[in-house]
This record gives C-alpha cells, structure tokens and sequence, in this order.
C-alpha cells in the first residue's frame, strides 16, 4: 500500500466503520466485533506508514480545491505519524476497555456510542496528517462535533449543562480566534501549507505575529490553556472510555499537537525565538501547569482529578513548544506519547473501580487495592509515569524538556517542571496509598449483592476486579509505560527531523 | 428560440398564473406550476452560460430599441441572481404539493399557485430588467402577490401579518418610484445603462442626492435591512410553510440585488459613497443587525420567527460585504447570497415537514422530534451548521471571504465582530438541537413518522446542496468574483 | 415668482406629508389605506408635474402645435395608478378578513387581542 492511499483508508476505514456499526444496530455481539476489527485494522494500517516517514519519505494526498489555492490535502510527517500511531494504537486498547465497561455498566445507546466513537477517530487522523492549516481546522471542528454526543451520553440535565459547557467553549473559541487567526495567516502569506520554518518568517511585523500568536494559543481550546479549560474537566460525566481516549488522548492532544504544529510550521521556532512576542505564552503555560495541580489536589472526585492533572500536563507541551527550541519540541511532542499512555491507564483504573465497585470518591476508596489488586497496581504504573520517574516512559519526555528549559537559560520553568512533579506526586501517590494500606471501612460490604459473571467482573475469593476484557486494556496500556521508556530513543530520531536536528 | 430565453424568463410564470387559475383542480394547476417553475430553471441555467461564454446579454422587448424600448439587461450578477431564485423556485414547487395540501383548503390551493407563478414571475422580471421603471412593476407584481401568499397562512394574525408588510412594502415600493421620477427628471431616461452613463457626465446635485435617498431607503425597506426589518418577523412567522421557505430563499435576496445595481451600476460608487457616508452607515447597520437580530432570536419561542429574525442578521453580513467596496468583501456579499438562500430555504423546509407532522413550530412542542422525524431534524442540524459557519458548509466559504473583505480593508475588528456574531448562532442552533433530541417526547411516542419523501427530498437538495457548495465552489466563487470585479468597474 | 412656480411641488410635499403621517399615526386600518392612496397620489402629481413642459400642449400630433408635454410621465402614471389601485383593492380584501378574525378593524385592539392567548 503506498502512502496516499495509506492516508485515505486511515481516514476512510473508521467511516466505514461507521456504517457497519450503525447496519447491525440489532446484533451488539457482531456490533462490537466489527469495531474491534476496524480499529485493528486501523492500527495496521498507521503502523505500516511508519518505515516510509522515518526514513524521510512524505506520502501526501491532495482533494479538491475548497477555496482557489486552497485545497483538502494530507501530508504525513513525523509528528502527526507519532500522534496518529498513540492514537489509533489506543483505540485497538480503548475498544476493548469499552466493550467491557459498556457491558458491564449496563450503557444504553451503545451504538450511538462505537458509532460516534469512530467518528472522532476518523477526525483525529484527520489532524494528524493535515497537509495545510485549512485541512486541520475543519477536522479539528468535526472532532469538536462528534465528541458532543459522546458527552451528553447519559443524556441527563447535568450532563446536557456539561455539552453546553464542552460545545460552547471549544466552538466558541476555534470560530473567534483560531478561524481568524487561520484567515489572517492566509491573507499575509497566501498559503496555508505546513512549511518546515514556517510561513510567517518575514510576512508581518512583531506585534501583529503576537496578536496572532495569541488568537492561535487561545483559538485551539482543546489544548486547555488557562482560563479556557472549563471544558476538560465538564467532559468528565461521559462514560469513562470516552474520558480515557477522547478527553485524555485524541481530543486533548489534537489541541497540544496542533499547538506544535502551529508553532514549527506555520511560525517557525526561529521567527517565534527571534521575535521575543512569546514570554507571555510561556508564563501562562507555567501558570496553568502550577495551578491546574493543585485545584487537582482539592479534588476528591477521581476523574475530576484526573482531568485536572490532564490540563496541567498539556500546558507542559505548550511550555514546551513556546521555548521554541528543538529539544523542547522533541520534549513535546515525546510527551503527547507518553501522557496519553500513563494517563489512559489512570482513567481505565477509575473506569474500571466505578464498574467494579460503584465508587467515584476517593476517600470512599480505603482499602480497595486489596480487593482490586490488579486495578491498582496499573494504577500505580501510571501515577509513576505521569509523575515522570524512571524506568516509566514519563521520565524521558520531561527530562528533554528540562533540558530544553535550561537550553533556553530559563531556570525558571526548570523549577517549574520540578515543583509539578512533586504536585503530581501529591495528587496521585494518595489514591494508590489509600487504595493498598487503609483499612476498608465496611470490610463485608464488597462481598455481597454482586452479578457474577464474564462481563461483570472477575470475582476469585475476596477479590472483585473489574472485567476481564477491562483488566486485558489495563495491562496492555500499562505494560505500554514501561515499555516506552526502553524505546525513547526511536521517538527521538522520528522527531529530530521536525525539530531540525539531523540524524 | 435561444435569443428569446430572456423575454421566456419572465413570460412563463406569467402565463402559467392565469393557466393555474383556469384549470381549478389542484393537481393539474400544480403540474403547470411544476412546469413553470422548472423551465424557468432550465432557461436561467441556459443564460447563465450564455453570459459566462460570450458577455452580455441585451434584449430588446418587442423590438423597441432601448433607450426607448424596454430592456432586458443580463451580465453575470442578475444571470446568477436567477439562478437562485428559480433555482429555489423549482425545488420549492414539487415540496408544495403535500405541504399546501395539508395546510390549504382543498379549494383554495389553484390560488396558491396562481399567486406563487406571479410572484415568481415578478421576482425574475425584477432581476433580468435594465429598465428602472419597468423594475418598479416587477416589484409590485412581486410584492403584491407575496402579500397574497401570506395572507393565506392559517392562523388569523397571518392577515395581520400581510397587511403590516403591504403597508411598509407599498411605502418601500413608493419611495422606489419617487427616486426614479428624480433621476428621470434630471436625465430622462429610465434605462440603467443610459442612466448610468448620463449621471456619470453630469454633475452631482441636490436632485440626484434626493433621488438616491430615497431610493436607499425604499429598497433598505423591501431588503428588511436592520431597522427596516419590521414587516419581516411577523411575514415569515405566520405565513403558510412553503411561502415563508420561498420568500426567505429569495425576496429579500432579489431586493439585495436591486441595491447592489443602484449603488454600483446606476449611481457611480463616487456618488453613492461618496455623497453621503454611506460606508458608515451600512457597516454600522449592518453590525448592529448581525447582533441585535441575533439576539433577539435567541429569546424566540417560535422556530420560525427564530429563522426570520436570523434571516435579518444573515442579511447583516451580506450588506456588510458589501460595505467593504472591495472584490472580497463584495464577492463575499454575493456568495452569501447564494449560500443563504439554500441554507435558509432548506431550514424552513424542515421547519414545514415538522409543522406538517405536529402542527406546531413552537420549540416546546419539538421534546423529542429528533428521534421520531430523523431525517427531518437532521436537515435542520446541518442546515444550523451553515447558518453557524462551520467549514465543509456553505456558510463557511461565506465566512471566509467576509473576514478576508474585512482584512483587506484594514477592519479587522470587523473580522472579530463577524465571528463573535456567528457564535451567537451557536446558541439559538443548539437551543433547538436540545430540545429535539434530548428531552423525551411528551407522550412518550418513539417511533418513526417522518414526512413523506416529496418533502424530503426537496429539503435534501436544499441542504444537500449547501454542502456541495461548501466543498465545491468554483461555481459561486467564480461568478461572484466576476460580479463583484464587474460591479466595481475593473473590467 | 419661484415660489409660486413651485407650487406643485409644494402640494407634492405636502399630500406626501400627510399621507405618510396618517399611515403611521392612525391606529384604523381602513384610515391608513386612505393614507397611503394620499402618499401615493402625491408621487403621481410629481410625475405629471415633471412632464409639464412650458407652453405645450396634449402630446397629439397636430399642425398647430410644436411644443408637447413629455407623454411618457403620463403612461408611467397609469401604471403607477393600477399598481395603486390592486394595492388598495388588495389591502381592503385584508381588512375585511380581518375584521371577520378579529371582529374589530382597530390596530390597538387587535394588538390587544392577540396578547390574550
């Protein structure tokens, strides 16, 4: 399969997807299978595209002309290759998460559900191998779109108010700002293609680049920067496979990633470090980083403190790509890898302790790491990574932006990164601690009343661990953490292209 | 045949309205006006390409040379301004039959078409002219059968309704024919071109000042430009289904085009921007338009009048782009046009399919709508997605070109008032999106009833095509640009 | 002598004047036709009085006469008053449904009418 037709079925297959879903709306088991399949084949075929990038090659596909000059194109480089193989990997992982979670909890409108689902994936390879700016907004809008069905799922009066919240602030935001700040570029420069040293270099003077800089920065909303955030944490009342990949993997890092893109292809880390219009970006970045942990620390609610945590660890990637050097870039982007994969394996823990023992608070969790073993200690695995030490992936991506910091002679944002970490310390460590030495408060209270059986969960003596397809996804995503610690060197060489480093 | 496609444009809805009148029975009038409203497609589509391929076209009515003789003047922007209208024309026509069947005593329905071939007939006559005062008649046949169409709505304050827009409209339609008398008795001609040409040689003074007054003003009325608006909310809210689908597809886009071709054609852009503020005045209005009449619609109860207050706001951005008095803006102006009329059209199609199964458009009534007309709510959703400028649509090339207009005139706050108003679209889209497909219907009745497919289908191809000419717009961009160039005098 | 030479223009401003404030201040709908056939009227004196032309006579072809009144005003004129006339026609058949609808013909009361359900 050559490249550009990589590019179409990678889009293509999680439409047709779609349709198959919807077809057998009736038959749930061939339903699920069908998505198990897609994504499979999904995963296959992103994976397969992967010798062409590293060694240089860029596959592109070009559509119709939507505006003269201006057409639907995709081009595959290594960034977007990086982000599309965490994604459509963590869909295989994700589907089979849900097809346990959604069972188990008893989930209606389940095709709506897978259906949606796919969609959202379809959109965010879209971003992944936009070619132009053009290209990207309008996934990036679909993505928007087809996620809100996902977040009003349980179709409840609070969860309508959360849509609004999550509709209202990601559209608002891509129409005002990014929509502008788009058309602006295209005006200056008559191109919208993503160019290696950007587009802007020479086309306009410092302070309209940073009035520009701005309306991109709070344009992409899905990348969460403060005060626009509001909308991650709302997220949270839709089912908790939606919340692992969507609103901790696809959703979120289609912000960060297209904040990278902005910053290497349409600005140029050059013209942006030359210009000195970025300073505010950076504190802002830091900011949200230090106070988005520690509203997470007042969090009793697991996946609002999760979702919190989300928000600081994104402003570490734009930290990133505002020290508009090669190694933050690297930083950055190696991070969108290793977050989703510390923090997907956080939420299918909470998923699968919500499913196992109808429990949402922490401090409702004494005691539970006894009786959910293998839970917690997944739990643990992705704590340890998020928070970044080794031999867990999250130690190399925020070593490299450490390194970066300090490249720029910024030691500030170096203490920054440190004080975080130690947060992230704070928020995550009591969840496990909790979970493993308190005692239960009513010991006897898990033993009884619960549905035996494959899809409700796993029961061995006092143990009742959450269902087995569940735990499988837990495993995988884990086992991921610490796997991708030994092979951060191959995520360094895909991007050190990108960052304008060579070999 | 070909060289009297012109003069057939508007002589076929003419005869067909008699014909429809004759034959009583409301099938077979339906057919005439089926075939009226059809062959007038076919020949707007055949002079649109004339146009395209070898320039204007001048057509001398009855052989009278002009500027005696009447003229019918056809150059890029009123082919395409046909286009439109008769475009919707046929698209609306096979969607009536059902429609007016159900809301119509069955007696009255050969009225209908009778009253829709003449406002059909005078909409196109008042696009393809070149002669002011032969607009002016165009106008009225328009105007006045529209009020008939009105009327016919079943609630009783659609009478209301048309008589409110008769009284604004004849004092519009008035003010229209006082403008002309001026510039008559200072040229002496009616022909536009002539018109255009002696006003250029002449010196500006009191009379032509007078004269272009009143007529902004006059067509600012029939335009429903923002304050001028008031007959527009109540006309579209009781009128019958598929009259308020028609009218908002194309009345007040006709009435656009008459301004476009007095500011720009007939009075020289010296004079009609620079006499008077003008500029100012339409970007102002047009602003204060874009927000205050989306505002309103936001408080609507009634999904109807929510569409015809959006309709003012939506014409907001097309006076907007026209205020830029540049290609962009103006192309922008244009194409908004276009893309508006198939967005607006095909929403208020939607809006009669749901009237048609629940007798209601009061948004309380739709709880749940969503899940039992699918197909229905699914065109009023993609059709909100044009109306908030979402990309892939028609109204986000609309956008596009807005911004870009506001950009190359150095008005970027403009750029940041546009998109911030598109936002308010957002909300009254997502008022309605709740209501239909996430509260549960009052009865608790799930299954599906859609409308029959000859409603279906021709909403479809409203909404259908706001997409395509979202994705594909070499055809509006195109044209629209050479209007726009050709308006501006470059050639 | 100029004053008195605009003279009909001055009843052009004047019928336009109070046609146009009867249209909007009178809550009767029959008043505010009357009002805008007045409105109307004074458009079609101007017309005629714009093809008035020093000394002319009827534009009939004769031996006599030289000097015509411009025609054209006129024929646009009878246009205008059978435009007027189907608008005035048009506009009583809606006061007449109204009035059966309503019962009343009396704009505020009408207003009144409909804030009740």
């Amino acid at each position: 399969m050559t490249g550009s037709t990589a590019i179409a079925f990678a889009i293509g297959l999680p439409i047709f997807g779609v349709i198959l879903i919807l077809l057998n709306d009736r038959y749930p088991n061939i339903r699920d299978t069908v998505t198990l399949t897609i994504s499979g084949c999904l995963a296959l075929i992103v994976f397969g595209m992967v010798p062409e990038v590293t060694s240089g090659g860029r596959p592109t596909l070009t559509f119709l002309e939507i505006i003269p000059g201006l057409p639907i194109a995709f081009k595959v480089e290594p960034l977007g290759m990086l982000f599309a193989m965490v994604a459509s990997g963590l869909w295989v992982v994700t589907t089979f998460y849900s097809i346990g979670y959604m069972r188990s909890h008893h989930e209606v409108k389940q095709t709506r559900f897978y259906a949606c689902f796919a969609i959202a994936i379809s959109s965010a390879m879209g971003i992944c191998f936009a070619g132009n700016m053009l290209t990207l907004f309008i996934f990036y809008e679909i993505l928007t779109i087809s996620t809100y069905p996902l977040v009003i799922h349980s179709e409840t009066k609070e969860a309508v108010k959360a849509g609004r919240t999550y509709l209202g602030l990601l559209i608002g935001t891509s129409v005002a700002f990014l929509l502008l700040a788009i058309v602006w570029t295209w005006f200056l420069t008559g191109t919208l293609d993503f160019t290696p040293g950007g587009i802007l270099k020479e086309k306009a003077d410092g302070p309209i680049l940073g009035i520009l800089l701005f309306l991109y920065m709070y344009g992409i909303g899905k990348a969460a920067l403060m005060p626009i955030h509001r909308w991650l944490p709302a997220a949270m009342v839709a089912p908790t496979p939606v919340s692992a990949l969507l609103h901790a993997v696809a959703v979120v890092k289609a912000g960060v990633f297209t904040v990278l893109k902005v910053i290497v292809y349409i600005f140029g880390t050059d013209t942006l470090a030359g210009i000195g219009q970025d300073d505010w970006l950076m504190y802002i970045a830091a900011f949200t980083v230090i106070v988005a942990s520690c509203v997470a620390l007042t969090k009793d609610n697991l996946k609002a403190r999760l979702a919190y945590s989300t928000v600081s660890q994104l402003s570490y990637i734009i930290l990133g790509a505002a020290l508009a050097n090669s190694l933050g870039i690297i930083g950055g982007g190696m991070h969108i890898a290793m977050h989703a994969f510390g923090k997907i394996t956080l939420f299918f823990c909470a998923g699968a302790i919500l499913v196992a023992s109808h429990k949402t608070e922490i401090s409702e969790m004494k005691g539970l790491g006894r009786i959910m073993p293998l839970t917690f200690t997944a739990f643990f695995i992705g704590s340890l990574s998020v928070i970044g030490l080794p031999p867990l992936g999250g130690s190399w991506s925020k070593w490299y932006l450490m390194l970066s910091a300090s490249e720029a002679g910024l030691v500030f944002f170096m203490l920054i990164f440190m004080l975080s970490s130690l947060l992230n310390i704070a928020y995550l460590m009591p969840v496990v601690a909790r979970g493993f030495f308190s005692a239960p408060e009513k010991p006897e209270h898990h033993d009884t009343n619960k549905p035996v059986g494959f899809w409700n969960g796993l029961n061995i003596g006092k143990i009742h661990e959450a269902p087995p397809f569940c735990l499988f996804a837990m495993a995988i995503t884990s086992g991921g953490c610490i796997l991708l610690f030994f092979y951060a060197d191959k995520i360094y060489k895909m991007l050190a292209p990108v960052a304008g480093i060579q070999g | 045949m070909t060289e009297h496609l012109a003069a057939l444009q508007v002589v076929i809805p003419l005869l067909c309205a008699p014909i429809c009148m004759l034959v009583r029975y409301r099938d077979w009038s339906w057919s005439v006006a089926l075939f009226g409203s059809w062959s007038c497609l076919a020949i707007s589509w055949l002079l649109l390409q004339q146009v395209m391929t070898s320039g204007v076209i001048s057509y001398h009515m009855g052989n009278w040379v002009p500027p005696i003789g009447i003229e019918y003047r056809i150059d890029e922007i009123n082919a395409f301004v046909l286009l439109i209208v008769s475009a919707i024309g046929a698209i609306v026509t096979p969607y009536a039959r059902e429609s007016v069947r159900a809301e119509f005593g069955v007696n009255r329905v050969y009225m209908f078409y009778t009253s829709y071939m003449l406002c059909l007939c005078g909409l196109l006559g008042v696009t393809i002219t070149g002669d002011a005062f032969n607009l002016f008649v165009f106008l009225e046949i328009s105007s006045l059968s529209s009020y008939v169409l009105i009327a016919m709505g079943k609630d009783r304050r659609a009478l209301k309704a048309a008589y409110q827009y008769l009284i604004l409209g004849t004092i519009g339609a008035t003010f229209i024919v006082i403008g002309i008398g001026l510039l008559y008795a200072e040229t002496g001609t009616l022909n536009m071109a002539d018109l255009a040409n002696k006003l250029s040689k002449n010196p500006i003074n009191k009379t032509i000042g007078t004269a272009f007054g009143f007529l902004f003003v006059g067509i600012s009325l029939k335009l429903a430009l923002f304050p001028l608006h008031l007959w527009l909310p109540n006309a579209y809210t009781f009128a019958p289904s598929v009259v308020s689908a028609f009218l908002a597809a194309t009345a007040t886009k006709v009435a656009v085009y008459v301004l476009l071709r007095f500011l720009f054609t007939i009075f020289d852009i010296k004079i009609s921007f620079g006499v008077l503020p003008l500029e100012s005045v339409l970007l102002a209005l047009s602003i204060v338009a874009m927000f205050v009449a989306s505002v309103v619609a936001i408080f609507q109860p009634n999904i109807k009048r929510m569409l015809a207050y959006s309709s003012v706001a939506q014409i907001g951005y097309v006076i907007l782009g026209i205020s830029f008095i540049n290609i962009n803006g103006l192309a922008a102006g244009i194409i908004h046009l276009f893309n508006h009329a198939l967005i607006k059209g095909g929403m208020f199609l939607a809006v009669g399919c749901l009237f048609y199964k629940i007798a209601s458009v009061n948004i309380d009534k739709l709880a749940g709508i969503g899940r039992r007309m699918p197909l229905t709510m699914a065109a009023f959703v993609v059709g909100g997605l044009g109306l908030i400028g979402v990309p892939l649509t028609a109204g986000f090339i609309s956008k596009w070109y807005l911004i870009i207009g506001a950009l190359d005139r150095g008005l970027w706050w403009a750029a940041v008032l546009i998109l911030l108003s598109s936002l308010l679209a957002v909300i009254y889209i997502w008022r309605v999106v709740e209501v239909a497909y996430l509260k549960p219907s009052p009865d608790g009745n799930n299954h599906i009833e859609d409308a029959p497919p000859s409603m279906l289908i021709p909403t479809w191809v409203l909404i259908g095509s706001s997409i395509y000419f979202g994705i594909n717009t070499d055809l509006t961009v195109g044209v629209a640009k050479q209007a726009a160039r050709q308006l501006l005098g470059g050639g | 002598m100029s004053l008195f030479g605009l003279y009909n223009y001055w009843i052009v401003v004047f019928l336009m004047m109070a046609g146009f404030y009867v249209v909007v201040a009178h809550e009767n709908l029959i008043k505010k036709i009357v009002g805008l056939n007045v409105f109307q009227a004074s458009v079609f004196i101007l017309y005629i009085t714009v093809g008035k032309v020093q000394g002319g006579t009827a534009p009939i072809i004769g031996e006599n006469f030289t000097i015509y009144s411009n025609p054209l005003p006129h024929v646009l004129i009878l246009t205008a008053i059978v435009v007027g006339v189907a608008t005035t026609a048009l506009g009583l058949a809606l006061v007449i449904r109204i009035k059966e609808a309503y019962g009343t013909i009396e704009d505020d009361e009408i207003a009144a009418l409909e804030e009740e359900p």
